[in-house]
């Protein structure tokens, strides 16, 4: 059997209030106001589309520390940070994949993310388990729509021919220069063509033959269809695509616009993600996404649904939220509103790219060293150990501390250095089963952090060289969240 | 066992510069102040030196690197002019080579002079320094403030302390050093605080506000140094003898295991009992009489005590606020203001540390000489508390 085995989402603490934002710019754009409701996902200042990868591909895999079995590793995003640098090469020394795995980057169009899939399906029964990663952060810009209807977020689908928890029965595609929207590859946002011949001439007439192709190959009839998943910020657009389609209304998937908003590359799977944490056996389950075309996969939920759990799941995640109320903060974390970082923000971040390779396992993998004969846990990894009186030599093994939590030993939060949002958190942290680090902290707040606190690991970006146009990426700390917070909608 | 450096080393002559925001002083001239000072002193002239040592930090502003910097601005005789460089704590190093070499006969006379120039990088606190190519990659672009700030929290969760007890305790701590500065003509700050103004200062790192924090200044300390025979031969009366001078490096235990609690210097404590036992010292409560420790923070100066072996631990917070260190207390502490108000230029400061001892011992320290002080320590650390350089000098009148 072929399908999907595993799943993980990721959408970033923040929810930006749209009511924050429409209120902030009535002034200009008075005609947002009514529309302006719920919120929109933020990712940090410290997330991009490499990061946001990381915490979903972390939320499908678990915290199991061999993944040599991972075979294929394909990123799908509109919004890499790289142009040149495989950023799906990042993110598997991050995930610690073997070095033997095939990693590439897939864009170019919102649908990327279903051919990723796609190409993931094909893939997978000759060379082995393939993680199919989207995400995107999308630039738009201030008193737009896009604005509003945006979201940051990422998604994870691991497929393979073992334990198959959904099963491929079919795709279709239908691949046309339907140019809705577009961004050079010098631009930062994309240029938007009229909604209403969008949605005329584009979708309503592209995405319903996608998906005709996708049930006949599938041999599924269109009102079989339990849960149809088709993304669109074009309010009620899912339900007339499904209505064109013949799939019953009730089986349209709830596209997270009241409190995620449109993710772009990965919401398809987003809302796959989520509609697998609710999928019952024998289900029936048609993703779609519009794009340079259309795309769409039908799949068949088992019996082994059940066997697998998200680490924190796309519901996890949305009861994370924190409503973030201060439009400037969201201006800011996207370049748009330069803020005086006095002096100290002159520094140079310029990375010594030889160092890093060097210190590629330590720094991406978050790889420390364990002493064989002491135990004690050394990070950075070293030739020898410090352990008091019995400094051993050449003894220390790999030792992963990505997926450990930890405790804080000591913490402050200061003001003085340029941070982009401050005050700037860290703190020494202890690793459970040995290892202390100090580590920057973040998606923290007044009151988040004391000593004793309990702390998980996230990848994040460390600094940006923004002379170079380099991003620095490590680890930061994050307080173990229980206890989930509701969102304010 | 080493024999150690006590008596046989003493000080010929000292030197400071006013410390502050020298807007007028290249770092050029803040060292000829503090050199003009030390040989005037001392009574000697440019070609009795042997050798100098030389310490700054900073090598972006200032003097820029190695000895050439001290030996072109003093126009010293060609002698050897070694830099020295270990953070904040670089002055006593500084000393301690210029001691060593005068201790271990391969120099007569020996200076070690310590300078600073901060103010010229356009904003307030210590410049950003750059750690090599890997540090940046994975460790926080920590500062000071938040570095020190750690001990607190730690402090406060070791010993059940509540914060409102202990930011009071470390208020005190300054209220003291901005009470002693005032009657030193060269400190960098010179106004009384009261506990209030210190509590409700702006916050820089939590807890520490503005007022935990030392002065960020422009200075220039010198020490010229001989054995005691020479001492004797070139005039010299009353001298002032090193009894100790020991260093401890942290070595990434505390950074890296799990078993520092945080809350102390483990380096102070390993520094400090090897100088008590070069000085003989048995009791340090009862023997020393004054110290200058490195209060780069309020927090830094109050569980230094401990670390000194001159507070029992967990019982700082009672001494500092029982006045035990002020300085009409029973060991005077920061009585020319410390880094707090004195000010810290970097490279200078273990040097400053000295001069007051120095004075004090010979009483000539004006408005604020202590009443016939015997022993006087420094203590000057560099880094941060997670990983730093230490360094105790201990100093009495010679045997």
């Amino acid at each position: 059997m072929l399908g999907i085995t595993g799943y993980g989402a990721y959408i970033p603490r923040l929810r930006l209030s749209r009511q924050a934002v429409a209120r902030a710019n009535a002034w200009f754009a008075p005609q947002f106001t009514p529309r302006a409701n719920g919120a929109r996902a933020m990712a940090n200042w410290d997330e991009d589309c490499i990061t946001l990868a990381v915490a979903a591909a972390r939320d499908c895999l678990g915290a199991g520390e061999d993944r040599s079995w991972i075979r294929g590793l394909y990123l799908a995003s509109c919004t890499l940070p790289f142009g040149e640098r495989l950023n799906a090469g990042v993110v598997s020394e991050v995930l610690t994949l073997s070095e033997t795995v095939e990693a590439l980057d897939i864009t170019g169009s919102q649908r990327s993310a279903l051919s990723a899939l796609s190409a993931a399906l094909a893939k997978a029964p000759s060379a082995g388990p393939v993680l199919v990663l989207s995400a995107d952060l999308r630039q738009t810009r201030a008193a737009s729509a896009q604005e509003l209807d945006f979201g940051d977020g990422a998604a994870a689908m691991l497929v393979g021919t073992e334990n198959v928890i959904a099963e491929y029965l079919g795709g279709g595609t239908v691949s046309v220069d339907f140019v809705d929207h577009f961004r050079g590859s010098d631009a930062d946002i994309d240029y938007q063509w009229e909604e209403r011949w969008v949605r005329d001439e584009g979708i309503v007439k592209l995405m319903p033959r996608a998906i005709a192709a996708a049930l006949a190959d599938a041999n599924v009839a269109a009102e079989a269809i339990d849960h149809f998943i088709f993304p669109s910020a074009i309010a009620k657009l899912d339900a007339q695509v499904a209505k064109t389609c013949g799939v019953k209304a009730g089986a349209v998937a709830d596209n997270l616009a009241a409190v995620v908003g449109d993710t772009g590359t990965p919401h398809a799977l987003l809302m796959l993600a989520q509609v697998l944490e609710r999928a019952t056996p024998g289900q029936r389950i048609l993703v779609g996404q519009f794009g340079s075309g259309a795309q769409a996969l039908v799949l068949r939920v088992t019996d082994s649904i059940d066997t697998f759990r998200p680490r924190v799941g796309a519901a996890g995640w949305l009861a994370r939220g924190v409503e973030e109320t201060n439009y400037t903060k969201f201006l800011a974390f996207r370049h748009q509103l330069e803020l005086d970082r006095g002096m100290r923000g002159e520094q140079d971040k310029k990375t010594a790219l030889s160092t890093l390779y060097r210190h590629r396992s330590a720094i991406l993998g978050f790889v420390g060293g364990r002493c064989s004969v002491s135990g004690d846990v050394h990070y950075p990894p070293s030739r020898i150990s410090y352990t008091p009186g019995a400094p051993a030599m050449d003894t220390q093994r790999p030792y992963k501390l990505a997926e450990r939590h930890g405790t804080v030993l000591s913490w402050s939060a200061e003001y003085l250095s340029y941070y982009p949002s401050p005050p700037h958190y860290y703190g020494q942290v202890d690793f459970d089963g040995g290892g202390r680090v100090l580590m920057e902290f973040t998606d923290v707040g007044h009151g988040d952090v004391e000593s004793g606190t309990r702390l998980e690991m996230v990848f994040r970006v460390k600094d940006v060289d923004e002379k170079r146009g380099f991003v620095r990426y490590f680890w930061k700390a994050t307080p173990v969240h229980d206890t989930a917070v509701p969102v304010e909608e | 066992m080493a024999s150690g450096i006590k008596d046989k080393v003493v000080i010929l002559g000292m030197g400071c510069s006013r410390f502050g925001e020298r807007w007028d002083a290249s770092p050029e001239d803040l060292m000829v102040e503090a050199y003009v000072e030390a040989m005037s002193d001392a009574g000697i002239g440019p070609e009795q030196l042997d050798a100098a040592w030389f310490s700054t930090h900073m090598s972006d502003v200032g003097t820029g690197r190695g000895g050439l910097p001290m030996s072109i601005a003093l126009r010293l005789p060609n002698i050897g002019v070694t830099r020295v460089e270990n953070f904040c704590a670089g002055g006593t190093e500084a000393v301690r080579a210029a001691v060593y070499g005068v201790a271990a006969g391969a120099c007569d006379i020996a200076i070690a002079l310590g300078v600073e120039k901060l103010k010229d990088t356009g904003y307030g606190g210590l410049p950003v320094a750059t750690v090599g190519t890997l540090t940046p990659q994975w460790y926080p672009n920590a500062v000071a403030p938040a570095n020190f700030a750690q001990l607190a929290t730690a402090y406060r969760s070791k010993h059940g302390v509540d914060a409102g007890t202990l930011k009071r305790a470390i208020a005190h701590v300054s209220v003291k050093s901005h009470a002693n500065g005032v009657k030193n003509p060269k400190a960098h700050l010179r106004k009384t605080l009261t506990e209030e103004q210190v509590l409700n200062a702006p916050i820089i790192a939590e807890p520490l506000g503005l007022f935990d924090c030392c002065g960020v200044s422009d200075g220039a300390a010198a020490v010229i140094v001989t054995r005691p025979d020479i001492a004797t031969s070139l005039g010299k009366r009353e001298l002032v003898a090193f009894k100790a001078l020991r260093v401890a490096t942290s070595n990434g235990w505390e950074m890296h295991s799990s078993q520092w609690d945080g809350s102390y210097f483990h380096t102070t404590r390993i520094a400090a009992k090897r100088a008590y036992e070069e000085a003989g010292i048995r009791h340090p409560r009862a023997e020393v009489s004054m110290l200058e420790v490195h209060d780069c923070f309020s927090i830094t100066e109050l569980v230094t005590m401990e670390d000194l072996f001159l507070s029992q631990e967990g019982a700082a917070v009672r001494d500092v606020m029982d006045g035990v260190f002020d300085a009409d207390g029973r060991i005077p502490c920061q009585i020319d203001g410390g880094l707090k108000c004195f000010g810290h230029p970097v490279g200078a400061s273990g040097v400053r540390m000295l001069y007051e001892m120095y004075l004090q011992l010979q009483g000539r320290a004006g408005p604020r000489q202590l009443k016939a002080p015997r022993i006087g320590l420094t203590h000057n650390l560099g880094g941060q508390p997670s990983q730093n350089v230490c360094s105790v000098a201990i100093v009495g009148s010679l045997s």
